[in-house]
């Protein structure tokens, strides 16, 4: 039989691991791909994790590029189908000619076998029980062995892996002969049966990774709680909820390296676990009036319960910061799900009118710096900002350019200190518009008896005295709305990725969803068919966004959600783009593949192509 | 009717204090509540504490929610700022500002919906973090502001305006801060300021969570013949402990000033930790050490037995921790701390990133 497969190649290929949660499995499959990654290829490495702590199926897909895509592919070339009872379904996913290793202890008769796929057998569960009397290890050492099998099939660097293993037992060293013993096992068991597969990964990539400009393998979470560290934040009032918690877990361990007078053991933070979400931002809002940079994270759920606390930081304008790293909603969802669904509720959050700050980063680099920035966003506009990242964004590795900045000195806002309040003339004005551009002044407690005021949610006038005079109410209302389009002048432009001169139509993407649509329009240009790309990164947004959809024929807006939030959101804040507006909507919950997509766009766009 | 401008509360006092200040700096916008509301007496207990105690006005940080008494932090220290929260919400947004500044004094006024219906699980919660605020709880056993329907802090059994009557169990603040981390709870009545303001100056002073429920009557809604917060009933069943005793008559619809005197009775005084005291007055046979939890609710299991309302100190733990010292928090505020000793440097940035290759 001739099993070839035209897809994989070195270098080019998407291997899928078929698991069980909870078996160790993530670790080991992230070594393959931090491997992969430091011999110098581009990769992209999905967890596709279900919602349970053990004994569900669980996927995890490593893509290797040569041309440079992250996203996802669509297709399979070497399936790693550890998980018995997912095996055959798994083995559908595979390409045709693609190659599938099992655990043979429990062998797949010859019937139920897809027959146009390599089936590689590998008696995982019985050399595990042969070389490891302690049947505690057993399942962890067996994702080692099986390591050391695709180290031997891909050709990957040994050397390399082996360090890497090290690395990785660091703060558990008795546990790392038992594991590279395992390793080596792998090794020897596919050097004797197996021959090397048709794709695998050369050692000619751009070489070892370490220098100062290589680039890092990292997610979005941990980009943006070194960004809450750079930005000098101090109070973090939390609450755990997937996909957000690994955030709050890695600003919690910098802050105990770089944040913690290591002769006293003083803390200079303080990560509050609250009692809900409601709590938390309220935290947030206490803290940032008090004049500390303070931050939440959370996914959906927490932020309708956080919605009447956004509207008062709305209207009593204090900063606030909130990771959002959205899930699969609504309700409960899919909590281990991607999508980019809560940009409705986030834009107009609470009651009444309002309108919140939105910033969509796209990678780890640009979660790092968005996630410093939005403290100064949220200081210099005295609003809650949310910054829009998501489960595929949030918890996935990515490769990035290293994290820079040209400055770290923050922007603190209009604060008028103990100097400017001993100098005032007249009645401090909490809620006046001196320089014309809606941003008020604000003063901070404890610093002078000139600059009390009191902060409420309830109507108010300039001095924040309480107020059912209804010309008083619209002036402090619309100089809000005046401050927001301050902020829209002056948060991120788009940017514009790719443009080709015979392009008339556009791709508009945000986020997570940005990072597959190079690839699509790469695929598509190769049939002739032409578009441009924009991707979006804040709201309210600048005038540039409507005005380059405007020299466009068709705006297909990318959308991870059933009901195109992001059209729905530019045709309510620039009615005029509506005719142009062609919702494309991937939000089946995982990380959308490239072929997908275009798929998607030859559908919406059948006339163009 | 004409709406009316009412007189300023504390002008008639003239005194200074070691700041210089006179009880008007203490003074804020006049009142909107009702004529003879207690809420209104409490607010001139804490103008007289804070002016004696002499602390500067914009070094407190005055808390509400919504309600009646969430609206009093506007009529005193009006060189203090005040946070007015959303509903059930001030005790959270007080944990972020003491979390980010633990240099202030946090006068947290409250009242039933936002302490036990509505605000129960934050309340709670600030007890069990054990927050370095007082926490005076307005309690008039309904909601004052929604025209009278009873309030979770209403006793089982009590009738309302309309002769209807609470059936359900009333939340008793004060057990519940004694078993969930307060380490200083009170009980205040606010026709009674000779007893109120030493209170006041001692949950002020002291170090951790303290808590004064201050029973207040509203004179609009609850203040009839068979309720158990009108000031008659509360008069009448009051017991008090460790507290400064006076005896008054307060009718209704009418604003309440001055006690009178008392005969001299045993002086029992409370030390704080600052080194400052309190001196508190004691009925003997209501006398024990505040700091015995124990026979602070045997007293409370007594005066439920016998139909009586305790009031004064109740319980003060003797050495105590804070939010501060039990979460290692650096002892300058951290709202303090400057930018340049929070950033890492480049550098770091530099060694951070190697660690993700």
């Amino acid at each position: 039989m001739d099993l070839e497969n035209p897809r994989a190649e070195p270098d080019n290929f998407v291997i899928r691991f078929a698991n069980v949660n909870g078996s160790g499995s993530a670790s080991s499959n992230a070594l393959i791909a931090r491997c992969i990654f430091r011999m110098g290829h581009t990769i992209g490495a999905k967890n596709m994790f279900p919602s349970n702590i053990q004994g569900f199926p669980t996927w995890y897909e490593i893509r290797v590029s040569s041309q440079g895509y992250t996203a996802r592919r669509g297709g399979v070339d070497l399936m790693v189908a550890m998980n018995g009872q997912t095996i055959l379904k798994d083995a559908e996913d595979l390409e045709k000619g693609g190659v599938l290793i099992y655990d043979s202890t429990r062998p797949i008769a010859e019937r139920l076998r897809r027959q146009d796929v390599l089936w590689l057998d590998l008696p995982l569960t019985e050399l595990a029980r042969r070389h490891f009397p302690d049947s505690r290890q057993r399942t962890l050492l067996q994702n080692m062995i099986c390591t050391g099998v695709l180290c031997r099939l891909l050709r990957l660097d040994e050397t390399l892996l082996r360090e890497l293993i090290s690395g990785q037992y660091r703060s558990k060293s008795a546990l790392l002969p038992v594991n590279i013993k395992a390793f080596e096992l792998g090794c020897r068991y596919a050097a004797e049966h197996f021959k090397c597969l048709p794709f695998y990964v050369t050692s000619s990539g751009s070489g070892e990774r370490l220098g100062e400009d290589a680039p890092l393998l990292m997610n979005g979470n941990t980009a943006m709680a070194l960004g809450a560290l750079f930005a000098g934040a101090t109070v973090c009032g939390w609450y755990p909820i997937t996909p957000s918690t690994s955030l709050i877990d890695a600003f919690s361990d910098f802050c105990q390296r770089y944040r913690t007078d290591h002769d006293s053991g003083e803390k200079k933070y303080a990560i509050i676990q609250a009692e809900d979400e409601i709590a938390a931002i309220g935290m947030v809002l206490g803290a940032s009036w008090m004049g500390a940079r303070a931050f939440t994270a959370t996914s959906g759920p927490g932020i309708s319960l956080m919605c009447e606390f956004l509207g008062y930081g709305y209207y009593a304008e204090i900063p606030a910061v909130i990771f959002n790293i959205q899930r699969c909603g609504p309700s409960t969802g899919m909590p281990t799900r991607n999508q980019q669904a809560d940009l409705l509720i986030c834009a107009y959050a609470s009651h009444g009118d309002s309108k919140h700050i939105m910033i969509f980063p796209a990678g780890p680099d640009e979660c790092f710096e968005f996630a410093r920035k939005a403290f100064d966003w949220a200081e210099r506009y005295q609003t809650p900002v949310f910054v829009m990242s998501d489960l595929d964004a949030g918890m996935n590795d990515a490769i990035s350019p290293p994290l820079k900045a040209a400055s770290f000195a923050p922007d603190r806002g209009k604060v008028l200190g103990m100097q400017e309040l001993e100098q005032l003339q007249g009645p401090f004005l909490r809620y006046a518009d001196p320089d014309g551009d809606g941003i008020p002044y604000r003063t901070l407690p404890g610093v002078h008896q000139k600059g009390s005021y009191f902060t409420r949610g309830s109507g108010h006038d300039r001095a924040g005295r309480y107020t059912e005079d209804g010309a008083l109410y619209q002036e402090n209302m619309r100089r809000i709305a005046a401050k927001f389009k301050t902020a829209a002048r002056e948060l991120p432009e788009p940017l514009f990725p790719l443009s080709h001169e015979s392009a008339s139509s556009v791709i508009i993407s945000y986020g997570s969803g940005s990072e597959a649509v190079k690839e699509a329009i790469d695929l598509l240009k190769a049939d002739g068919i032409y578009l441009n790309h924009m991707r979006i990164r804040a709201f309210p947004f600048s005038a540039r966004v409507r005005d380059f959809c405007l020299t466009q024929d068709r705006c297909l807006v990318l959308d991870l959600n059933r009901d195109g939030q992001m059209a729905c959101l530019l045709r309510n804040e620039f009615p005029e783009l509506a005719p142009l507006l062609i919702p494309l909507c991937l939000w089946d919950g995982l990380p959308v593949q490239a072929e997908q997509l275009v798929r998607d766009i030859r559908t919406l766009m059948p006339g163009a192509l | 009717m004409l709406s009316i401008e009412k007189p300023k509360i504390a002008s008639v006092l003239q005194r200074k204090n070691e700041l210089g200040l006179s009880p008007e700096d203490y003074g804020g916008a006049p009142s909107t509540l009702c004529g003879g509301c207690g809420h209104d007496s409490v607010t001139a207990a804490i103008i007289s504490a804070c002016f004696e105690l002499s602390i500067p006005p914009e070094n407190v940080a005055k808390m509400s929610g919504i309600g009646c008494s969430s609206k009093t932090p506007a009529y005193f220290l009006r060189g203090a700022h005040a946070f007015n929260a959303v509903h059930g919400r001030m005790p959270s947004v007080t944990t972020g500002a003491c979390a980010a500044n633990r240099d202030m004094y946090y006068l947290a006024v409250s009242g039933d919906g936002d302490t036990a219906s509505i605000g129960l699980g934050q309340f709670i919660h600030a007890l069990r973090r054990r927050l370095n605020m007082l926490y005076l709880i307005e309690n008039n056993g309904i909601y004052g502001l929604t025209k009278g329907q009873f309030s979770a802090l209403a006793d089982a059994g009590s009738r309302n305006k309309q002769g209807g009557m609470n059936p359900f169990t009333g939340i008793d603040p004060v057990r519940l801060a004694m078993t969930l981390g307060a380490s200083f709870v009170a009980r205040g009545f606010s026709g009674d300021k000779e007893q109120l303001i030493p209170l006041i100056k001692a949950g002020l002073l002291h170090k951790g969570f303290a808590l004064i429920d201050v029973l207040s009557p509203c004179v609009s809604f609850n203040n009839h013949a068979d309720s158990s917060r009108s000031y008659d009933y509360i008069r009448k069943h009051e017991r008090e402990v460790n507290s400064q005793v006076s005896e008054d008559f307060v009718p209704s619809r009418e604003e309440i000033f001055l006690l009178p005197e008392e005969q001299k009775k045993a002086l029992r005084t409370a030390c704080l930790h600052d080194g400052s005291s309190v001196r508190m007055r004691a009925y003997p046979e209501s006398c024990y050490e505040p700091d015995d939890k124990q026979a602070a609710f045997r007293f409370l299991d007594d005066c439920q037995k016998e139909g009586s309302i305790p009031t004064g100190l109740i319980y003060k733990e003797a050495e105590t921790e804070d939010f501060h010292d039990m979460c290692g928090t650096s002892q300058t505020a951290l709202r303090d701390l400057p930018m340049d000793g929070l950033i890492p440097s480049p550098e770091t940035l530099r060694h951070i990133n190697q660690q993700f290759r």
